[in-house]
């Protein structure tokens, strides 16, 4: 019998995901939602005005403007706003938060008795710290969350691409810098390998930073805004991470615990 | 902790090298190899921008999930 088997962690994972895309939506619908709503004005007011003046018969002219980049923000897109704040916001925070969740789970199959002396929930809870750091803490550091009406409609397949190209690097980072880490446990012991493997993935990631180009299509979009918008979109993403973290290392820990009390029990037995 | 330490478990050795509860490579391999291929198709279809990746035609999904796009950090405009 084996308490902590791969089918245990996936299952925990996804648990633990479903509660951080719920988690996730709540912090984003509370605190992000409003900026977005605020971009969205600033962008539909910016579009009237470049529509020039107000028509002579008084009329206002709000819904008259194009979105001339792909997609528009305002009341006219196909899905409708109120729909994109709730259902739409809840469906990418729910499917990001199962996946996350799912995949941490796994990982944190893999790292089971392979992370230097951490017994079972510490080595999940630095599954998910490396998860958190490497997939959102550092490539918002580098391209940060913007909110809508700032950035082209033209350039956003290349910052797709350098995007997800500078999380693909940085994942690839942390996976190097946990190699590192064991080898320099085997050699010289715990210490040396939390330096090794910090070394490894900020060496990397600094290099990658540097050599990614940088994108700035801000213009004149109002600082406070985008402030305001950023500190809600990080606080989504800890959200997130944390709740996995959190959820997944409490039902790890337990199911361990359980098979060790299993297996004790039964040793217990066999002395008799 | 005390307690796993002082029981019959630390005889055993249930728990207490955790290098004994390693799972095998050979039975993690497929189950992380589905998990980043589902990662991936997942984060493709929230991040996907109208346009040639997008699966099916039209701006539907790329609307409906807009503001998570947003907040949880994917490029956008
Ligand atoms: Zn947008």
């Amino acid at each position: 019998m084996r308490g902590l088997s791969t089918r245990t962690f996936l299952v925990h994972g996804l648990l633990a995901g479903l509660l951080a895309g719920l988690a996730a939506f709540v912090v984003a619908y509370a605190v992000g939602e409003p900026h977005v709503d605020r971009a969205i004005a600033l962008e539909t007011g910016a579009a009237d005005e470049a529509a020039g003046a107000p028509a002579p018969d008084g009329h206002d002219h709000t819904h008259e403007h194009a979105a001339a980049d792909g997609h528009s923000h305002g009341e006219d897109a196909a899905v409708s706003r109120t729909t994109q704040s709730t259902w739409g916001l809840a469906t990418g925070t729910l499917a990001i938060g199962v996946v996350l969740g799912g995949l941490t789970g796994l990982l944190s199959a893999a790292g089971l008795g392979r992370l230097g002396s951490l017994r079972p929930a510490a080595s999940t809870a630095l599954v998910a710290l490396l998860g958190a750091v490497s997939f959102s803490l550092v490539p918002f550091l580098k391209y940060p969350a913007t909110p809508p009406a700032v950035g082209s409609g033209e350039t956003v397949d290349s910052r797709t691409a350098l995007y997800f190209g500078f999380v693909a690097v940085s994942l690839v980072a942390v996976v190097a810098a946990v190699a590192a880490a064991r080898r320099a446990m085997h050699r010289w012991g715990a210490v040396p390998a939390v330096v090794a493997g910090l070394a490894t993935y900020v060496a990397a990631v600094t290099v990658a930073a540097l050599a990614f180009p940088k994108v700035d299509e801000l213009g004149t979009f109002p600082a406070g805004v985008l402030w305001d918008f950023r500190v809600a979109s990080l606080l989504t993403l800890l959200a997130t991470w944390v709740v996995i973290g959190a959820a997944l290392t409490v039902l790890v820990d337990r199911t361990w615990r359980r098979q060790a009390a299993v297996e004790a029990q039964r040793a217990f037995a066999a002395s008799l | 902790m005390a307690h796993a330490i002082s029981s019959p478990a630390s005889i055993s050795g249930a728990g207490s090298a955790p290098s004994d509860l390693a799972i095998p490579v050979r039975e993690l391999a497929p189950w992380l190899v589905l998990g980043a291929l589902l990662a991936l198709s997942v984060l493709v279809l929230i991040s996907s921008v109208q346009g040639a990746i997008t699966i099916p035609e039209g701006t539907a999904i790329h609307e409906w999930v807009h503001d998570g796009r947003h907040l949880l950090g994917f490029p956008c405009h």
